[in-house]
């Protein structure tokens, strides 16, 4: 372009984002050198997941809301159960606490490795896909297929498969499996924990780009445990409320570009996932995993958003030891539930799904149908802060540059957040204008 | 080997993973199947399947996977394309050959549950039916279920770049849940059951957990939902318990969506 910088009218365009989780693009308009617009389009139609919900069972909810996500159908099992379980007054108990949290693990693990491997680390090392990753470093990608391939193992000790398990439900488990079973995923994940050791090592070694930004973190906390399923909300702007009171404290809306709506906290954007779960929570994470961020020079609390895929190599070795630890005192139950005694009014629940707080409503009669759902998604809180970071992250490497390294950068920035964007609607192509 | 046929030097086919209206848990069959999905990245030229990295939506393909259901304008548009660049169009999963669970949306006014949701539904495009991709174009063969399984679509291509059709489990979750030994959920237990009317290709995971199926791989061959049905209300199960439970991931697929139907007609009556 001959034009001068400073007039130039950019229109910068990804139309089908690459390495992410259902369809969403990339528009930003760049003019006079300053970004003018920039919108991070979700075009994944919706499939109206809260109004099918309605006039069905309690019961019916955890095998329903699975299908909003195929990558992450645990947590919305466990974000449902959750919900209900606390209207009717009904706490399973340690036993059933400790099998969710290795069910979650194995999801965590799974979406964390898919993520890191087959998403990201082409990103930050320059390949076009993971397989064209694996052609020069074949052991690291084996290794996270190997990781990938044990956390979808976990998942099917309770689920019976990894996408749409079919193990869950309020109250429990439909069967506890074997302690043969047991010991011998024990066995697996503890082979498996260097694996997990040297995967720190290697997203810390990572050419991650030193870019650090301003943003609110919000994720569960627990009293005790890094948090999966948990009754408390926080930030590191100083909030501390119980799930139930999330609606007044985060609202969503909708804009023409997405389907899937925005969240704000307070008006203001915010970041749930990985990195806000380690900056709000280092103190809950077991020594090995605190030994091996210490090793590769890691610090959390972050600023850097690049530091996500740290986090999550950190919450697979976190999630791996957790597991273990469960499966080394496991004993099976049966029943591997508690009968529930259905109660009308309104229950809150949340878990962290491996992108971020899962909140989740439901109003039920008093024979436990459902009269209305309300599900909020971790991308669709995220998308904001995505927006944001576009805005800095871009403006940082400077508008001036060629429009193929605002692309890659921006789809990076994208990337990094593990968007999922058919959960978020109920999410990408980029589009630059300059 | 004796003879090594000129063809076999022929360039790799092309394989294409194209998403619609869907969950994604369907293309995970590939993602997950770990280093499976590098040995299929050996055999075949991946030339578009955006989740894993290669975006090209207007390649050629020798082979097309489909994923999703079709729910807005602009898929109707995109699966005619995808179809014409496409030898061979596969359908996996209950959303591309039922419809999914978004076609629960069917028989509703789709525009009172868009404002359920938005609060400016006229911003979001979307048809009022959900529905399968032999809907709107032809298909050369379904591959059923929700999810489908790693076995299932690695089986189906490996069937496929052999020259061979692949073989299509159309029996039902009962024949293989004795096959398993498992204990009858419906009999020995009084479960609403759709064992006997929903195909296999599971493995009867759910009554192997001591819990009913639910019809996730959809109707088996001549299924006799109306028997099964009739069945479960001498059980003494309430009419519209019985319509709900074909109206999970299948509830398009015709005998469930009569079966359901039928149920609900009784309930109001």
């Amino acid at each position: 372009m001959s034009t001068p910088v400073t007039h130039r009218e950019l229109r910068i365009q990804v139309p089908v984002l690459a390495r992410v989780e259902g369809e969403g693009a990339l528009d930003v308009v760049v003019r006079d050198g300053g970004i003018e617009d920039i919108r991070l389009r979700i075009y994944e139609p919706p499939r109206l997941f809260e109004q099918f919900l309605v006039g069905r069972s309690y019961t019916e909810i955890p095998d329903l809301v699975a299908r909003i996500c195929g990558i992450c159908p645990v947590a919305y099992q466990m974000s449902a159960v959750n919900a209900v379980e606390r209207l009717f007054g009904c706490d399973p108990g340690p036993w059933f606490r400790h099998m969710r949290r290795l069910f979650y693990c194995g999801e965590w693990i799974q979406s964390h490795a898919l993520h890191i491997h087959l998403l990201a680390a082409p990103d930050f090392l320059g390949f076009e896909s993971a397989a064209a990753m694996a052609r020069l470093h074949p052991q690291e990608v084996t290794r996270g297929l190997r990781l990938q391939t044990l956390g979808n193992r976990m998942i099917r000790l309770f689920g019976a498969r990894s996408v749409h398990p079919v193990g869950a439900r309020v109250g429990g488990f439909w069967k506890a499996p074997s302690r043969g079973d047991a010991a011998e995923l024990r066995n697996e994940i503890a082979g498996a924990i260097p694996d997990a050791e040297d995967l720190v090592a290697w997203t810390a070694s990572l050419p991650l780009p030193d870019n650090p930004q301003p943003f609110t973190c919000v994720s569960l906390r627990h009293p005790d445990e890094y948090p999966m399923i948990a009754d408390r909300i926080v930030s590191d702007g100083g909030m501390d409320i119980s799930v139930d009171a999330f609606e007044a404290q985060f609202e969503e809306r909708q804009v023409a570009h997405s389907t899937a709506l925005h969240g704000l906290h307070r008006g203001v954007p915010y970041l749930v996932g990985p990195l806000a779960r380690m900056n709000l929570n280092g103190d809950r994470l077991q020594a090995p995993v605190l030994d091996a961020l210490g090793r590769a020079g890691v610090r959390f609390p972050s600023r850097n958003m690049y530091h996500s895929i740290v986090a999550r190599s950190a919450e697979i070795l976190q999630a791996m030891l957790e597991a273990e630890r469960i499966l080394a005192d496991y004993t099976p139950a049966d029943p591997a539930y508690l009968e529930v005694e259905p109660r009308a009014g309104t229950g809150y629940g949340a878990s962290e799904a491996p992108r971020g707080l899962l909140w989740h409503r439901y109003d039920l009669d008093a024979q436990g149908h459902v009269r209305y759902a309300r599900i909020v998604p971790p991308t669709s809180q995220n998308q904001p802060r995505i927006e944001e970071d576009l805005r800095l992250s871009l403006t940082r490497v400077g508008l001036d540059k060629d429009e193929a390294t605002l692309r890659r950068i921006g789809e990076m920035v994208i990337r990094n957040y593990d968007p999922c964007i058919s959960c978020a609607t109920h999410f990408l192509r980029l589009n630059l204008s300059r | 080997m004796a003879k090594t046929p000129a063809r076999i030097t022929r360039r790799r086919p092309r394989l294409a993973v194209h998403k619609f209206s869907s969950c994604d848990g369907c293309q995970l069959s590939l993602l997950n199947a770990g280093e499976g999905l590098l040995a299929l990245a050996g055999l075949v030229d991946i030339v578009h399947f955006a989740e894993a990295g290669v975006v090209d939506e207007t390649a050629e393909a020798d082979l097309a996977l489909v994923e999703g259901s079709i729910s807005t304008p602009e898929e109707i548009e995109r699966i005619q394309a995808v179809r014409q660049r496409s030898r061979y169009l596969v359908p996996i999963g209950a959303c591309a050959t039922a419809g999914g669970p978004q076609a629960l949306r069917n028989p509703a006014d789709t525009g009172a549950w868009l404002a359920g949701v938005y609060p400016d539904p006229e911003l979001v495009s979307a048809l009022p039916t959900a529905t399968r991709i032999a809907d709107h174009v032809p298909v050369d063969l379904e591959l059923r279920g929700c999810p489908v399984s790693t076995g299932q679509v690695l089986g189906a291509l490996q069937s496929l770049l052999r020259g061979a059709p692949p073989v299509e489990e159309r029996e039902k979750v009962c024949v293989e849940c004795k096959r398993m030994g498992h204990v009858c959920v419906l009999v020995a237990k009084g479960t609403p059951c759709l064992g006997p009317v929903t195909a296999t290709g599971c493995g009867a995971l759910c009554p192997g957990l001591g819990r009913d199926c639910y019809g996730c791989y959809g109707p088996a061959e001549n299924p006799n939902t109306n028997s099964l049905a009739g069945w479960l209300a001498a059980q003494g199960l309430d009419a519209e318990v019985i319509a709900r439970r074909f109206e999970y991931q299948n509830s398009a697929a015709p005998p469930f969506r009569a079966e359901a139907d039928r149920w609900h007609t009784k309930a109001a009556s």
